[in-house]
């Protein structure tokens, strides 16, 4: 326990009981972290019968018809534990998993993890990037929002915020492609219709990360401003729920300036629910990334799923599930570490 | 002093009901947002159950197509053709039914569930609730568009099997806010009178803790038609839509299969999308600000 709590130095800014609140810290890290173990069972359960429930043969469905001999097929189930009792199913299946075995993909006869490897890393640039942008922008939004209440800049950006909300971002990314890159009628082509990057540019030069930059351009633009909506709208209502509090009376009457009222004391309060919605929302990095990447063609996680789901390829499907899954129980983990640290009333 | 006969406590009652409604009803009208919701919601619904009195039902055929392939907006087709020759306009007022449909059927068995949960767990102490609350708090973190998508694919494309999985992912949330209401009617002080009077756990839930989650369930159904229009838009571009029936999502997927984004054929994809912005924000609209008419603490910060 004190491992946990000897890296939390701000903690012992917080005056009342200090030592009472360190143990306390600690202790919610332990209760957390057996709750997001506990989440991580149930999504292996969830995986393993989600899989299982399939119509007809394991050996066929997901072999889809690579087995040609019995040897292969008896082979496969033996690897793979189908035809044993269910328990002894769990066990392998469980066995495997924590080895790094996924299975193999059916379309491309590569390891999953592998796949999955290869992959991940254009989705986090993608994901990454616009969820910075967008947590960036949309607090500023939401705070101006919030702070000049029904005037017409916060009445117009709302209505726009909501619409934005209300859009399916992967059509928003289609309008895009239609006018910025493929030319509508008399626009020029300023932007790559899909890809990751032009062919025959090295990946590792200063060129080549521009290419990637300019190939992106589109992909983060759409995502920054779907993640967008969320972020100004939920800032813009917690900074609404403080505003008109006793202390920022109080603040004023001691002669601060509005600006610092806002900053200091307002916006500290309400940025709580943002913090937590950003770092969960990192978790549907593979949510997120799915239609955006379909549309724009990107060889991340989301494409791989989609691939997954051509076939139907289920250890594809299967693979990628888990590791969305597990990225959202992980987000979950640090999102409530964060909370628990920022404020210290939900320690309980 | 009136001369009327007293009211029996059941006309009592309803009467009272009415006068709320008639309130709820004044304070809605205030919210523009609200009105303007309302209003285009209408218009799609009119246009969702009108579609076979307008339309010619060969618009639909692949085969008895009218018009040619991809033909740009005229005269005889509003928003053109699609790449069978079916006029889009026809496409659109079909697909107003599932999309409807498709969110209504969704939020029915999404809100069912959630109420449910949200209940019980918030109702019953010890193992009951403890248990039913994780159960909930799982199911939120599991990601909702992979999930859909394996359960799309292992029980098969159609309608009432994507209305089926989009209920049984989106159900976490009510079930989260319905118990935290439930929680705090449970402490009040008539519900402490009906337990001293030895009623039944079922009527205390019914009679008294149901009637005032209600006004929240209805607000946050029309929260949820929107997350169900969007998810089955998203399912069906995905391809895990039901075949045989236009969505505007299947509409989409088309457009997007033929490409008519990089070809110019903007008629064939902007007006589906443009429909299901419209519809979703309309449903958003109408829940903000039934979530303000019916939650007092929002009242005062307008």
């Amino acid at each position: 326990m004190s491992v946990a709590t000897a890296s939390e130095p701000s903690l012992a800014a917080s005056p009342p009981g200090a030592t009472g609140s360190r143990r306390g810290y600690g202790r919610y890290v332990l209760n957390r972290v057996a709750a997001a173990f506990g989440m991580l069972v149930f999504v292996l359960i969830t995986n393993f019968f989600l899989f299982r429930i399939l119509p007809g043969d394991p050996a066929r469905s997901f072999g889809r018809g690579r087995f040609t001999t019995q040897e292969q097929i008896d082979e496969f189930n033996e690897t793979y534990g189908f035809g044993q009792p269910i328990g002894e199913q769990f066990v392998t299946y469980i066995k495997n998993i924590l080895t790094g075995d996924l299975g193999l993909s059916v379309s491309t006869r590569a390891p999953v993890a592998e796949l999955i490897a290869d992959r991940i890393w254009p989705t986090l640039l993608l994901v990454g990037t616009s969820t910075v942008l967008a947590a960036l922008i949309g607090v500023w939004l939401g705070v101006n929002q919030a702070w000049r209440r029904g005037s017409r800049f916060d009445k117009s950006t709302t209505m726009g915020t909501l619409t934005l909300y209300s859009m399916p971002e992967w059509w928003l990314g289609m309008v895009f492609i239609a006018t910025l890159a493929s030319g509508l009628g008399p626009l020029p082509r300023l932007f790559p219709t899909g890809g990751l990057r032009s062919p025959g540019v090295d990946p590792t030069s200063i060129a080549g990360a521009f290419d990637v930059a300019w190939h992106l351009a589109l992909p983060i633009l759409t995502l920054t401003l779907a993640y967008l909506a969320d972020y100004s709208l939920i800032m813009r209502s917690s900074l609404l729920d403080e505003v008109g509090e006793d202390y920022l009376t109080t603040a004023r009457a001691k002669g601060l300036r509005d600006v610092e009222v806002r900053n200091r004391h307002a916006v500290r309060n309400a940025m709580l629910p943002t913090t937590t919605l950003v770092a969960l929302n990192l978790g549907f990095v593979v949510t997120g990334a799915i239609t955006i990447e379909t549309v724009f063609s990107i060889e991340g996680l989301g494409l791989l799923a989609v691939e997954g789901l051509r076939g139907p390829d289920f250890w594809l499907l299967q693979g990628t599930f888990l590791v969305a899954s597990a990225g959202v129980i992980l987000a979950n983990l640090i999102a409530n570490l964060l909370y628990g640290l920022l404020d210290p009333r939900v320690r309980t | 002093m009136s001369n009327q006969a007293p009211l029996s406590p059941g006309q009592l009652a309803r009467a009272r009901r009415q006068a709320a409604w008639q309130r709820g009803w004044k304070s809605f009208r205030s919210h523009r947002s609200g009105i303007v919701g309302l209003s285009i919601l209408g218009f799609f619904v009119a246009m969702a159950l009108l579609a076979p009195v307008l339309t010619d039902p060969d618009g639909l055929s692949l085969t008895r197509a009218p018009g040619g392939v991809l033909e740009p907006p005229s005269s005889t087709y509003w928003l053109g053709t699609d790449d069978s020759g079916r006029p889009i306009v026809t496409l659109l007022m079909y697909g107003a039914r599932v999309s409807l449909l498709v969110g209504l059927l969704a939020t029915a068995i999404s809100m069912i569930i959630g109420t449910l949960v949200g209940l019980v767990s918030g109702y019953s102490e010890g193992w009951t609730g403890r248990i039913l609350m994780r159960f909930t708090e799982w199911f939120l973190v599991i990601p909702f568009l992979p999930l859909a998508i394996v359960l799309a694919s292992v029980l098969g494309a159609s309608l009432v099997n994507i209305a089926l999985v989009i209920g049984i992912t989106s159900w976490p949330a009510t079930a989260l806010l319905i118990r935290s209401q439930t929680l705090s009617i449970k402490e009040r002080p008539y519900l402490e009178r009906a337990r001293v009077l030895g009623t039944s756990r079922w009527h205390q839930i019914s009679k008294h803790i149901l009637p005032n989650v209600m006004p929240m369930v209805f607000a946050n159904t029309t929260l949820t038609v929107a997350i169900a229009i969007l998810a089955e838009t998203t399912l069906s571009f995905l391809g895990l839509g039901d075949p045989t029936s236009v969505s505007w999502g299947t509409m989409l997927e088309g457009a997007y299969g033929v490409g008519a984004i990089t070809t110019g054929s903007w008629w064939y994809f902007i007006p589906p999308g443009v429909c299901v912005v419209l519809v979703v924000l309309s449903f958003t609209l109408i829940g903000q600000a039934l979530e303000e008419v019916l939650n007092p603490r929002l009242k005062s910060r307008r």
